[in-house]
């Protein structure tokens, strides 16, 4: 696509059930610094079969526009359908920027879309901003682990891509008398088209858990638990604070803990309004998954553990002690 | 079955450790490994082939040391390894991996089953795999935790975040592992000591005729690196001390508190 028909910022807002999922919202906040920069506007994209809880949350993030691709046929993500009916607004409407979510499914259809148009891809992304002289948005991501961070630049084609991880981002501040221009597209994939079928859901059950992607509050334990009995100690906590119970990935590789509960590069990125570690070390794959937390409290024997580099309260010691004493000390507060 | 496996060669990044003085990565000496999720996708291929019959052949483009991962590929089980190399495929982004591991396949192929891990833990895009299957216009299924096949349809599992899809297509179909889809199987001796002197063949740039050279290597990459950097990490945390685990418990929440936090 060329440099001088290609304008706006695009951002998916992803939907599951009808509801919007938060990664989109966040990213509202970030196309918009983008747009800003650019003089472009701001538009968002839905493709779902219901439609309209995603259309008012993108006006109340933001938006200026807001392109709708609605039908029986979006009612479960799959890369024909989405891709089709993606590439058809594409094509039409020509976007600059385009944001998406680095979910499963974000990542799949994003990949699709860069590869379809020819165009760069950057995933990952945990910064981003825009080259004023070129017009480029500097892509800035983390690799190795964390250990090392690149920006890339996607200088030659249009549109340029990115995905970035959920929680990356703050949702930014509702503007509730933002009303957007709603542009219906009649895009209907062939049938013959979508060669995928969802035949059954299983919803993910995890004994009535908060999902560690949607906590509001992380009690997280590492190595030095010793025992997957022993994380009983950090449930207790969790639950007073209302929270649930994360791990790092020692803790997964050991078996104490399952996958789905691991913060970290390899598990989930989390940005909890607390979160506590509970002797873990802080290696930087750990870290890369919850530094955007708003407060981290770390708790090791160890006063030289990275983990302290980036916690707001540091505590040098014995969590099987301190643990059991902040339980306690918290259900006594609760009570009275 | 025909199953094709793309495997890549990673440093082992939790052996990766930060020069504290001049905050560079410290690389050498880490050690080089199969991308843990290629093991889980390779592992997915030999059950494939367990249970169905027919051939693994494992690719993997980089540099002449990712035979080894190749070799260790095949005393895990696989039959055929090929390394994909050129001069003309380095500085490739996902784009153009993916467009020349996808005229591999091509010439390697057909293949009813094409696998790769879910992401690559140098890298961890998790955007190559798809992209292969855009350029072959096969179906793909990321993130799958097991499949089935009966006649030319597949049922598989996909985990996406709010729980499991059942998916039913047909073949040729591009799968991508994860660490929950199997616990990958360690090589026998005996085809561990075979695999090294088993033949390893080379694909270069001279056995894709048909291939577009516009799409490959640092200028058919779209995405160009403007630099890298360490991040610069600065502690500025509070420290909370006490007399007693108790007395620390509760300075703590007084300061979670007093920041309403809680």
């Amino acid at each position: 696509m060329s440099f001088e028909t290609c304008k706006d910022v695009w951002v998916l807002i992803e939907c599951f059930r009808g509801q919007p999922k938060n990664v989109g919202l966040e990213l509202l906040g970030q196309g918009r610094k983008l747009a800003e920069s650019l003089q472009q506007e701001l538009c968002a994209v839905i493709i779902a079969k219901d439609v309209d809880e995603a259309v008012k949350a993108s006006g109340l993030y933001g938006a200026d526009k807001v392109y709708v691709v609605k039908g029986e046929e979006y009612e479960n993500y799959s890369a024909d359908a989405y891709g089709y009916a993606f590439l058809e607004l594409c094509r039409k409407y020509q976007p600059n920027t385009i944001l998406v979510g680095a979910t499963v499914n974000g990542r799949d259809l994003g990949s699709k879309i860069a590869v379809s148009l020819r165009t760069g891809l950057t995933a990952d992304c945990t910064a981003l901003s825009v080259d004023e002289k070129t017009g480029d948005v500097v892509w800035e991501r983390p690799a190795f682990g964390g250990n090392l961070y690149a920006q890339i630049l996607c200088s030659e084609t249009r549109p340029q891509m990115g995905t970035c991880r959920p929680g990356a981002f703050k949702k930014p501040e509702p503007v509730p008398d933002n009303r957007p221009k709603l542009i219906y597209e009649d895009i209907k994939t062939p049938a013959a088209a979508i060669r995928t079928r969802v035949i059954e859901f299983i919803e993910a059950c995890e004994d009535n858990d908060i999902r560690i992607d949607e906590a509001e509050v992380i009690v997280s334990g590492g190595r030095a638990m010793k025992s997957g009995e022993n994380f009983v100690l950090l449930k207790e906590l969790a639950d007073v604070l209302g929270g649930t119970v994360g791990c790092s990935r020692a803790a997964v590789d050991a078996g104490w803990m399952p996958q789905s509960k691991q913060v970290g590069q390899t598990g989930s990125t989390v940005s909890p309004k607390l979160y506590v570690a509970c002797g873990i070390s802080g290696a930087v794959q750990h870290v890369a998954g919850m530094s955007e937390s708003d407060t981290i409290v770390a708790i090791n024997k160890d006063e030289t553990a990275p983990i302290f580099e980036v916690a707001d309260y540091c505590i040098v010691g014995d969590l099987f002690e301190i643990i059991p004493a902040l339980t306690k000390e918290l259900r006594a507060r609760n009570q009275s | 079955m025909n199953i094709v496996v793309c495997i890549k060669q990673v440093p082992d990044t939790t052996e990766i450790k930060i020069d504290p003085i001049k905050n560079t990565l410290i690389r050498t000496g880490v050690p080089s490994i199969m991308n843990p999720f290629d093991k889980n996708a390779l592992e997915t291929g030999l059950q494939l082939k367990d249970n169905y019959g027919g051939k693994v052949t494992v690719i993997s483009m980089g540099p002449a040391q990712a035979q080894a991962v190749l070799r260790e590929a095949l005393s895990m089980g696989a039959d055929k390894a090929y390394l994909v190399t050129d001069r003309a495929f380095g500085g490739s982004d996902t784009y153009a991996t993916s467009y020349i591991l996808s005229q591999a396949i091509k010439k390697l192929g057909p293949f009813d089953v094409i696998l790769g891990g879910k992401q690559a833990i140098d890298g961890d895009t998790g955007q190559t795999a798809p992209s292969i299957a855009e350029h072959l216009n096969a179906v793909r299924l990321t993130h799958i935790l097991d499949v089935k096949v009966s006649g030319d349809k597949i049922i598989a599992r996909r985990q996406v975040e709010e729980g499991t899809e059942v998916i039913e297509t047909s073949l040729p179909v591009l799968c991508t592992a994860t660490k929950e889809s199997n616990k990958p199987r360690y090589a026998t001796i005996k085809r561990k000591i075979a695999s090294l002197k088993a033949e390893i063949s080379i694909i270069t740039l001279a056995d894709l005729p048909h291939a577009d050279t516009t799409k490959m290597g640092l200028k058919g990459s779209p995405t160009k690196v403007r630099k890298t950097f360490t991040p610069q990490r600065t502690a500025n945390g509070v420290t909370i001390e006490g007399s007693s685990p108790a007395e620390i418990a509760e300075t703590l929440l007084n300061k979670l508190v007093e920041a309403k936090i809680l």
